[in-house]
């Protein structure tokens, strides 16, 4: 995993497997350089060279698919590379404290690789695990339930040079934490009982029961299904072959959500079926489901279940041995990105570019994959196009609200006694889930994540559904010793993070509001920078390119409105505060002459001996 | 058949299908603020200085398909204050010090500045740190500069059929790179002939030796301000930009 590896003639030895296993194609290219980069350690640029011209791409192509992604590396990292979950609840559970307790232990500073290039430690977005905590990710592969003592064997572990498999199995266990069914979490029904109904009732009858559920897409939007595979079915395939495409939505980045993990790991079949429900009724041959990085821990189950299914008749030619029906599915693994969770950045990221979210219109429906028509559905709408398929429309329509039909479920996580996934019809109020998840003195909830909503408690009789509190399914509860202002920090910092950079709006301004938050934070901050959050809010609001940039200020406009006085405490005064510090510029002047007389000041601390800012 | 037309801030304006907001616009002298468009190539849509509101929908005139009956928000006091707000963005995310510019009197982004009365950069800057590229015997590249509305990645890609140029990295850490595994201009197949060479509208890719040939004072935009050269602007060609 070290410099040999660069060497020129086996670099071609190592990569050519992996490209011949893609077909040399281009549009191949994120799973090329993840693959790549697991026999190489990292990606050096003689590898990116070497991909360019096997796949026939400009170089300058590839480096920039390359450095769009935050887990694929383009400069050496550690051996043992250990990124903590940086969500809220993550640091409610004291992630930030056991990060700081691991970089001590193994001598290394946060984001740089040890001078032996054994290990790096690092935060990442969040894992999907809120729900058992603190988590982590070792070298792509999930740990939970971080504590003190987990964090020394781990030192002790990465300094003897252990392989992750010899490792306990105890850390890497992921529970599913359901604690209530309903009707999506109820089924247990045998592999393909979904697919099987839907070719019973035919193409035109499933359309017509998916009308009449009013199902709305689970991934946050809350977009029609129904709409959107009736007009990919009516949408003229353009390319050659021509080709439809179902895309199921894997990306679970927003943080606080994690029910499609479980969706994934023990409704597998369910969502197969819904998949192929969803092909067949849209004359679909194909399926593609985009995995997010963070869960590629998942890939062998999954894999193994779609080659069950092979076996058993379920995927292929002659779908339940009916005749001129077939449908595949095919796994692509996402390698870090947040915005690819948008349908059209997802589709750019699984044709091989970089994760920007598309102009639009024209929309996937009409032109998407590879230029074809593509529905583009969340894992959780796919599951319930299943239970539609075997239960009919009626029946869904008959859960929930009239306008937000059947269920949803919640990822809950934060300051609650049984935090895991729930299952509830639409129109569930608030309070009643607060009630039932024991979050005893809860003061908010961020519902769907940071690009969501921020409830005080004033509002917990509100009801989650589409006319009232819409959801992609997290539900974050922030209790009474919580500091509201940390929390619109967190997310802050998120956007910034996570902004692909396509427009101004967005690149420069979730870095200046997460700048803004920092201030208050150190205490330089006035009215002025509350202001100014306000004025970049009303920018992104109008002028950003897609979602991301448009709710990137969400958590902090309703933290601002709802918890003032957790900003208004930290504010050193009202009106104006620079963010330079003249004081605290002569630090490093003081250190390295070792005084601290109030001569060596300036301010107050110049004039009361022995105060220092 | 009746010609179609929008209708911009209150004033009908024609159109031929096909066009964007921002081509019916440009064809009636009709001044929408931008920086990455450019009549000889693909929009995109990234600068976000075009926002204006229509039909009811927040959009960018330069990738918007022109309806008939259209209802178009451009020159109002609102638009042009978040458009001043977006060019304070740029001027501190990079290093942008006009007077000591070899570009300046030329540059879209400092001619777009003083058009919207930008007085101040307001929000702290960046000071990224962005390492010159003079490796190329004709042409410097001073990334300081660089606004990212990927001009020259359009330009090397779909003109000059050289993909040259191309982006990295993610937010604010995206960047412009060349097509060489050295990362050096010299080692591309980059020429002074290419379109690329003369379609940056600020001053990251420049012509070496030719830096003052026309003096500060008497150049494109000290002599009319951006505003008044729409129609210019509408038929301009990247051979021309040399000037």
């Amino acid at each position: 995993m070290t410099d040999e590896c660069v060497e020129a003639g086996r670099l071609g030895e190592l990569l050519q497997p992996i490209i011949d296993g893609h077909g040399g194609d281009p549009g191949m290219l994120v799973q090329i350089l993840r693959e790549a980069q697991e026999v190489l350690g990292y990606l050096p640029a003689a590898a990116l060279t070497a991909i360019a011209r096997a796949v026939g791409l400009p170089r300058a192509r590839v480096e920039g698919v390359a450095g769009f992604y935050s887990f694929l590396h383009l400069q050496p990292v550690g051996r043992y590379r250990v990124l903590f979950s940086d969500n809220i609840t993550d640091h409610m559970l004291g992630s930030v404290e056991l990060m700081d307790r691991l970089c001590n232990r193994l001598w290394i500073e946060r984001g740089k690789v040890s001078e032996d290039g054994l290990v790096s430690v690092d935060t990442t977005s969040c894992t999907g695990l809120c729900d058992q905590g603190p988590a982590l990710l070792v070298n792509g592969r999930a740990m939970t339930r971080m504590s003190a003592e987990r964090i020394d064997r781990i030192s002790e572990m990465i300094r003897a040079e252990l392989p992750l498999d010899d490792w306990p199995r105890e850390y890497f266990r992921i529970e599913d934490n359901i604690r209530r069914r309903d009707a999506l979490l109820n089924t247990c029904w045998p592999a393909g009982e979904a697919l099987r109904a839907a070719l019973a009732r035919g193409p035109e009858a499933m359309l017509a029961e998916m009308r009449t559920s009013n199902l709305r897409g689970r991934g946050g939007a809350g977009f029609t299904t129904y709409i959107k595979w009736e007009s990919a079915r009516r949408a003229p395939c353009r390319g050659e072959p021509p080709e439809r495409y179902i895309v199921c939505n894997a990306d679970e980045g927003e943080p606080g959500t994690f029910k499609d993990r479980v969706l994934l790991s023990s409704y597998t079949d369910l969502l197969f079926d819904g998949m192929s429900v969803a092909g067949f009724t849209i004359g679909a041959t194909r399926g593609l489901l985009y995995l997010r990085g963070e869960y590629a821990y998942l890939l062998p189950a999954l894999r193994e279940n779609l080659a069950r299914r092979r076996r058993d008749g379920l995927l292929g030619k002659a779908l339940c041995g009916q005749d001129g029906v077939c449908f595949d599915i095919e796994i692509h693994v996402g390698a870090g990105a947040y915005v690819c969770g948008e349908e059209s950045a997802l589709l750019e990221s699984l044709e091989g570019k970089r994760g920007v979210p598309r102009i639009r219109p024209p929309f996937p429906v009409t032109v998407g994959y590879r230029g074809q028509p593509t529905v583009v559905n969340n894992v959780e709408t796919l599951c319930k196009a299943a239970l539609i398929a075997v239960n009919g429309g009626a029946w869904f329509a008959g859960l929930g609200t009239k306008q937000s039909t059947g269920t949803k479920l919640l990822s809950i996580s934060g300051d609650v006694e049984m935090p895991g996934i729930y299952d509830y019809p639409f129109g569930v109020s608030v309070a009643q889930v607060l009630n039932e998840c024991g979050a005893g003195n809860a003061q908010a909830v961020q519902i769907s994540g940071p690009s969501g909503t921020c409830l005080g408690m004033h509002e917990f009789s509100r009801h989650v559904a589409f006319e009232d509190v819409p959801t992609a399914g997290a539900f974050m509860v922030f209790g009474a010793h919580r500091d509201m202002f940390e929390v619109a920090r967190n997310f802050a910092h998120f956007f910034a993070h996570e902004s692909c950079g396509f427009c101004t709006p967005c690149r420069v301004g979730t870095s200046l509001v997460a700048n803004c938050m920092d201030k208050i934070a150190e205490g330089h901050g006035s009215q002025y920078d509350i202001n100014e959050i306000f004025k970049i809010h009303r920018l992104l609001h109008v002028a950003s390119h897609c979602g991301l940039g448009q709710s990137a200020c969400n958590p902090l406009f309703d933290t601002l409105n709802k918890f003032r006085p957790a900003y208004e405490r930290r504010l050193r005064s009202l009106d104006f505060e620079p963010a330079f510090d003249l004081d605290q510029a002569l630090a490093a002047a003081r250190q390295m002459t070792g005084r601290d007389d109030p001569a060596a000041h300036f301010g107050l601390a110049a004039r009361v001996p022995g105060v220092s800012t | 058949m009746t010609q179609q037309s929008i209708l911009l801030d209150g004033l009908p304006v024609p159109f031929e299908e096909g066009q964007t907001i921002m081509d019916a616009a440009m064809a009636a002298e009709i001044f929408i603020p931008h920086l990455c468009h450019h009549p000889e190539f693909k929009p995109q849509g990234s600068c976000k200085l075009c926002t204006v509101k229509a039909s009811g929908r927040y959009v960018s005139a330069c990738t918007m398909p022109a309806r008939d009956g259209m209802e178009v928000e451009n020159n109002s006091p609102d638009f042009n204050d978040k458009r001043r707000t977006m060019l304070q963005m740029l001027f501190v995310e990079g290093n942008h010090f006009c007077p000591s510019c070899e570009k300046s009197g030329n540059c879209m982004l400092q001619a777009l500045a003083y058009e919207l009365e930008m007085l101040s950069p307001h929000f702290n800057q960046f000071y990224p740190n962005r390492p010159l590229d003079a490796s190329h015997p004709q042409v410097l590249l001073d990334f300081n500069r660089c606004i990212l509305c990927e001009l020259c990645v359009r330009a090397s890609r779909d003109v000059d059929g050289k993909h040259v140029f191309s982006l990295s990295g993610r937010g604010i850490t995206k960047h412009l790179i060349v097509n060489a595994e050295s990362g050096r201009l010299a080692d591309t197949d980059f020429s002074l002939t290419d379109k690329a060479a003369h379609v940056c509208p600020v001053g990251v890719i420049l012509e070496k030796r030719k830096g003052f040939a026309v003096p500060i004072g008497q150049r494109r935009y000290d002599v009319d301000p951006i505003g008044m050269q729409v129609e210019r602007l509408a038929h301009r060609t990247t051979t021309e930009e040399e000037i």
